[in-house]
Parts: C-alpha cells; structure tokens; sequence
C-alpha cells in the first residue's frame, strides 16, 4: 500500500530505533518515588496525604479539585515520608510527595475495575484513572473525551506513529499489548459514538500494521462484526506524529492555529493512552507505571522499561544496567523536543517516554555560525513558517516583526534548527520569541484596560 | 557529573555552511577545467589569482574588523572561483585583484561577512570590472596560440556568439555547447556547466525553481519576441523572412551563449541573494529572465545576465515580502490575528 505523506516540509532523523526488537522489563524495587502534583497541563492537584501516611499501589494522593486537573496516585506502597517544592524537569516549581517503599507492591484493595453505565459514567472513569496524553503533551484524556456538544468527533485517530528518533516505547506497547489497545479504542468509539478509527503508523514498522490487522481480524471472528478501525501507513518523516499533521495526512483536515482537533471533529489519541484505557477497564489500577525507551551510548543496556510514576532518573538508569561512559547529556523524552537535564534526580511523569543517556559520542553543541538564507528551515517547516525570520525578530526584539512571521503558530518540533547548516538555535530562538510577544500582547491589553478605565472615570487619560 | 544543557532538538543534520560551499566548489570545477582547457594556462592562473586574493582580502577584512575568521567556511573560494569563471582569459592581472577586492571587502564584508550582501559579490564584481574597465572586459579572445603561452595580447580578438548570430558566421551549435567559442573563461563550456548543475540538483544543494523559471522565461521570450515578433509581422507572412526553424536556432543560440547557464544555475541560485520560498524563486527566475530579454535585446552593453540577476539580487527582499505564504491551517477569520 502507498504510504501517505500529506504536509509539507519534515525533515528524515537517523532513527536509532536500536531498542525496537527488545521486550519490556518490568523494574522494581525503587526505594523511593516523588510524585509531583501536576502532571498534566492545567492546574495542579491538592494533596491529601501527609507524612506518615501510608500509601498503597493506586492510593489516591493529588486530588483533582480544579477543572483540567488530573489526580495523581502512588506508585508503589509504602509511607509518605514529605511534601515539600522541588523545581521540575522545565524549571517550575511544583508541590511534590515523596513515597519511601516498603518493598511489598500491595495494591489499593478499592481498585477495581469499572463499571461504566452511562457517558458521563465513562468521562469520570477517565478522569478518576489519572490519565492524560502519554505522547508526551500531557493533555488531559477526560477533557479530551468531553467535547463540547456541537463538536462531537466524528473519526477518531491513534497516533502510533513514533516519529521521534530513538524512541520504540509505542512499538514495543503494540507488539506486546494489541489486544488491550483495540479494547481501549472500542471504549472510546462506543461512548462517544465515533464511527470511525483510523490508525496511523508509520511505514519503517511494518510490523504493527501486520499486528493490528491481525488483531481487527479475531475481533471480526470473535463478534462477527467489523469494528470499523482501519490502519494506514504513513510516510516515516518527522514530525509525521505530530497531531497537527497527522490529521491532515490521514483525514485531509486542516486545524487552524489556535485550535484543537477537536475543532475540525477528530479526536486523536496515543496508542498507550487508549492501551491504558483497555488495561484500567480490565483491572482498574490508577495510572502508575510507564513504559519508557532508555537508550543513548553511554547505557550498558539501552531497552524498554515499565518503571512506577515518580521513580527517579538516576534510580531508573541505575536499575536499567548503569552506565558505561561517564553521561555528557541526558534527556527527557526524545532527541527533537526533549529536555536536557541538569540534574538527575527528578521522579519521571505521567507522559515521559524515553529517558536518553548520551555519552560523548552523541552529545554535540556546534557552534553557531551566520544564516546563510539557505532555505533548508524554510522548506522544513511542516508549518509552513519561516524560521530564519523569525530568529532575525527574535534577535532584533521586534515584536511586530515576529507577529508578522506568525511566531505563534510554531508547533516547535524542531525541524529548522535539524535542518540548519549553519547550526543555529532556531527553536530557541522562536521560544524566546513566543515569549516576547507573550510579554507584548499582555502589555498591550493592560494598557487598553487601563485607558478604558480612565475614560470610564471621565477624566483625560494620562500622557 | 556535569551535564550538557542545550535546547532542542539535540539531533543535528551533518550539512554544514561548510559542506554546502564545498558541493558548489566541486561542482564548480568541471566548467573551470573546461575553461582552462580551451583558453590555455593564462586562464589557470586568472583562476588561482582570483581565488586567492578572495581568500586573502576576507582574511584581512576580518582581521582588520577584529571579527572571527571566516575563511574556513570556504564562501570565499567559491567567490573566487565564480568571478575568475565571469571574466575573459586576456584580462590584465591586476584587475583580477581589484574584482577580488570588490567582491570581498566592498560587497560581502562590509555589509557584514557571509550571509548579510545584499547583492552576488562576484557578480557586482564583475560589473564593476565591466564599467571601471570596459575594454579589457569586453575583448573576448580564444586560444591563438600554444596551450602553455601567457601571452594574451597576440591572441585573436574576437566577438562573442551573441554578436555572430545575425552575421550569418556564428559557430555551430556543437561548438557552443562545448565550450569552443569566444567568452569567459567559466561560461563557455554549456556541458561541464550542466554537469556542476545536475550535481548541485541530485545533493540538494539547490532546487530547480530558480533556473528552470529563469531559462524557461527567457527562452519563450526570445521565441515570441527575439528574433522577429511573431505576433505583429508586417503583412502576417513572417515565413518569407524566418522559419520555425530559425526561432528555434534562435533559443538555442541565444541559450548556449553568453553567460545564462552559468548565471542560471550557478549565480541566481544564490542563497544570500534569492527568495527564500519556492514562489518567492518562481518569481524571481522570472524576473531575471524578462530583464536578461530585455537586455539583450534592447540594451546597448552585453551584461543581460549580470544586470539582471543584480536587479534582481536588490529586489529579493521585497519578493520575500510579497510571497510570504499563509502557515498550515491558516484560514480567513484567523488572519487578522
């Protein structure tokens, strides 16, 4: 079949999917968790532990009081030992439990798998779950399964087309758990009364086409029916995944910037995501493990891992088989948008999916060099935008300029600054400029709001 | 244990500004090898004067600037290589150092070094060379004598294809398209010129927008309106005073002569100097190839290409401007924003 490439510009990554053919290990035995009590995008959640609790598998500790919020659960059993602030991966200061083990893995005797009678049944269900987009967004699953009522999905799309270069946690999800994933996708089509679902893989994993057709065919033997889920084979070009991109390619709809899919009626959801759905309907324990894909040169044993929320980095990496070089750069989630660490002691989150180690070999810092207008961020864009004006903007402070350029509709995947041979920082320097216009706009607005105001006094507005 | 902090994406491309002058360096080099082999040794050493004095001014303008040294991204060696390949074998030695010093100092360095000219140095160079010298520059000599005499002076002068054509003794298509004919000594062999080109294409190094709406414009020009308009011959038998046959002539000729390969493929594509968007290039190929017509045909010098590409060079960011497309999804109630 032809594989389908529908936006342009992207940009083609060395892959090093060197951990794709390896199963997952379950890790155990962390001696302790820090669990941070936001997530997810939104507010954070309110702990209702305190130290000298204890806590079970799935034990409820960061309730969702305020709307977007997700709760969050232990991951391990054992005693709250503090709460204190820790600053996170991105430099926020977040509200943090940290969990110390008592080695048993006893689960909350109240997880127990649901029972769901109705849609808003359904829409709790998620919620209570903690989950949120395991793609690496964080976005809150319950919101996104609770369209406003006019906009209604009418496709929904599973995004299993792991489109960053070394990351195969998603592959390995559906090599080893097809099962799980279909039934999370029958949930969702069922309550929300989708009918259609598209897969969207990409063409280097011809495998789990093979797998998910396999699996639609027993569900077709077993109910005698087609679920009417379909896969598709991408082109494999990054940011193929990216969801913007992915529901054009696959549906021809184009989401408008400022804009969620669901404003087009598509629902795209992550291939773990809907995996967890299937897995929490059968066992209902709360969101508390993730797989995740540990590679770069300086591991002994790069693979996947299914770790419980909150474990630390440098336990994991340690428990994963140590390293072998001293680490030069460690990332959180993959090569083209992670983030680089620091410092090693962060407890992962919910939507982290791959921990890389880089050793000397793979760990570069170019320097800099002029922009020689060669077009290569241009036609990489998958936003059609154009990246060396924009970090001209950046670099001159010219908000206008940078309006001009539409700053804000970068999606910030990194393709420019990939492609830029003269080994500039456009990403950086976009983020910077999303910043400035931030500043601006709020600026502009406070200024409105105060003219407004004195005119509405009646007294002339102040010079 | 310390740890790099960088932003994203921590993957990087291996081209590098350095790589990409390279490519052209490389594809550059069957066209002068071709020059050097019909215009003798003379033309070798036009070459490496142009292409070291480059080096050498970039490297004194930084200097002198007290900026970093930029000579190792190799810009300026292609600029070397792209004004000895605009330039006529016969021309005096110093004159090559005084294009090289244009080119760098003047055009490229102080506007700001690789990158920030706002017009082709080489090209800007010649033009210069052009209306500074325009004797030395215009008298287009082939090889008269042994392939290892310096001596330039004796050759035969002799007028360019372009100014054959309507005489009746231009050379033949074959030659032209070889390189056996008047010219400069990068423009003459069309075969070595087309191969640097393919090269460039196959690395993506450039993209084909630019030359083929350059070429492509000029040519239906000089179709419709060369040689005799076709559209408004006097008593609408223009078959008693040319054929098809001669329109056709006409492209080829006026394609394989002169510098439009050279200028085409090589100058106009540009990065410092041309549009950043494939309509932006469309555009501007078009403009190039409606000015080189109307030079060629109704201007007095024979710089069409140079002129135009000049003109052109100036209007690029106006063209950035004009073509500055809408980002994915981008729909009318949202454009206001």
């Amino acid at each position: 079949m032809r594989s389908l490439h529908a936006f342009a510009g992207g940009v083609h990554p060395i892959g090093n999917k060197n951990t794709d053919v390896l199963p997952s290990i379950h890790l155990h035995g962390f001696p302790e968790v820090e669990l941070l009590m936001q997530q997810h995008i939104g507010p954070p959640c309110t702990c209702v532990v305190k130290p000298g609790d204890h806590v079970d598998v799935g034990t409820l500790v960061g309730r969702a009081d305020k709307p977007m919020a997700v709760p969050v659960h232990s991951s391990i059993s054992g005693t709250v030992k503090e709460i204190h602030y820790v600053v996170s991966a991105n430099g926020a200061p977040v509200e943090a439990v940290r969990v110390e083990s008592d080695f048993k893995h006893t689960i909350n005797p109240f997880c127990k798998p649901p029972k769901i009678e109705s849609f808003e049944d359904f829409v709790q269900m998620i919620r209570d779950s903690g989950l949120v987009g395991l793609g690496g967004a964080a976005f809150p699953t319950y919101i996104k399964v609770n369209p406003p009522k006019n906009k209604m999905p009418d496709t929904l799309i599973v995004n299993a087309a792991e489109c960053e270069p070394y990351i195969t946690a998603d592959y390995r999800q559906i090599c080893e758990h097809p099962d799980d994933i279909i039934d999370g996708i029958l949930c969702v089509m069922k309550w929300l009364e989708i009918p259609k679902t598209i897969i969207g893989v990409e063409d280097n994993k011809p495998l789990v086409t093979r797998i998910f057709s396999h699996e639609i065919k027993k569900r077709v033997f077993k109910t005698g029916r087609h679920p009417d889920i379909e896969v598709r084979t991408l082109k494999t070009i990054y940011p193929q995944g990216a969801e913007k991109m992915l529901i054009y390619t696959l549906t021809g709809r184009k989401v408008p910037p400022g804009k969620l899919p669901i404003d087009v009626h598509t629902l795209v959801m992550n291939v773990s995501t809907l995996r967890f759905i299937g897995l929490y309907l059968k066992e209902g324990i709360p969101l508390t493990r993730k797989r995740m894909t540990l590679d770069g040169s300086a591991l002994n044993t790069p693979g996947n891992f299914i770790v419980p929320i909150g474990a630390r980095i440098q336990d994991i990496i340690e428990a994963a088989g140590g390293t072998c070089e001293e680490p030069k750069k460690i990332i959180m989630g993959g090569a083209m948008m992670g983030v680089a660490l620091d410092r090693i002691d962060h407890g992962i989150i919910k939507a982290n999916n791959a921990i890389l180690v880089f050793g000397s070999e793979e760990t570069t810092l170019p320097p800099e060099s002029a922009c020689i207008r060669c077009g290569r961020c241009v036609a990489s864009c998958p936003m059609d935008l154009i990246p060396c004006g924009i970090d001209k903007a950046t670099r001159l402070r010219d908000t206008s300029m940078l309006e001009k350029y539409h700053v804000m509709d970068c999606i910030e995947c990194g393709c420019c600054t990939y492609a830029c041979p003269a080994k500039r920082f456009l990403t950086q320097s976009i983020k910077n400029g999303k910043i400035m216009v931030r500043a601006e706009r709020a600026r502009v607005k406070k200024e409105q709001e105060l003219r407004a105001a004195s005119e509405q006094k009646g007294g002339a507005s102040p010079s | 244990m310390k740890l790099q902090v960088s932003n994203s994406p921590h993957v990087r491309d291996k081209a590098t500004t350095q790589s990409i002058m390279l490519d052209v360096i490389i594809a550059l080099l069957p066209a002068t090898f071709a020059g050097w082999y019909f215009f003798g040794i003379r033309a070798v050493l036009v070459t490496l004067l142009s292409v070291v004095s480059c080096i050498g001014f970039e490297y004194l303008s930084r200097r002198i600037m007290k900026r970093n040294n930029t000579i190792s991204d190799l810009s300026a060696v292609v600029t070397g290589l792209l004004l000895a390949m605009n330039l006529p074998v016969s021309i005096p030695l110093y004159m090559v150092v005084i294009g090289a010093c244009f080119a760098i100092v003047v055009v490229k360095q102080m506007f700001g070094g690789i990158g920030n000219n706002f017009v082709n140095p080489a090209i800007a160079a010649r033009i210069f060379l052009v209306i500074a010298f325009p004797k030395a520059m215009t008298s287009w000599t082939i090889r008269a004598g042994e392939w290892f005499s310096l001596r330039s002076v004796d050759a035969v002068s002799s007028a360019t294809p372009l100014t054959l054509v309507h005489d009746g003794n231009a050379p033949s298509m074959w030659d032209l398209f070889i390189g056996n004919k008047a010219g400069c000594i990068g423009e003459v062999c069309i075969l070595a010129l087309l191969i640097g080109a393919l090269y460039l294409l196959i690395r993506h190094v450039i993209r084909p927008w630019i030359p083929v709406a350059y070429i492509g414009t000029f040519l239906i020009l000089v179709f419709f309106f060369g040689h005799v308009n076709v559209f408004n011959f006097p008593g609408g038998d223009f078959t008693v005073l040319t054929t098809w046959t001669d329109l056709f002539y006409e492209c080829c000729y006026m394609l394989l002569s002169g510098g439009l390969v050279l200028g085409a493929f090589f100058m106009a594509t540009d990065y410092v100097t041309s549009p950043l968007t494939v309509k932006g290039k469309l555009l501007f190929g078009f403009g190039c190839g409606v000015l080189t017509f109307l030079i060629r045909y109704y201007g007095n010098m024979s710089e069409g290409v140079s002129f135009s590409i000049i003109l052109m060079n100036i209007l690029t960011p106006h063209i950035d401007d004009w073509t500055m497309g809408k980002p994915f999804g981008e729909v009318k109630e949202n454009a206001k924003a």
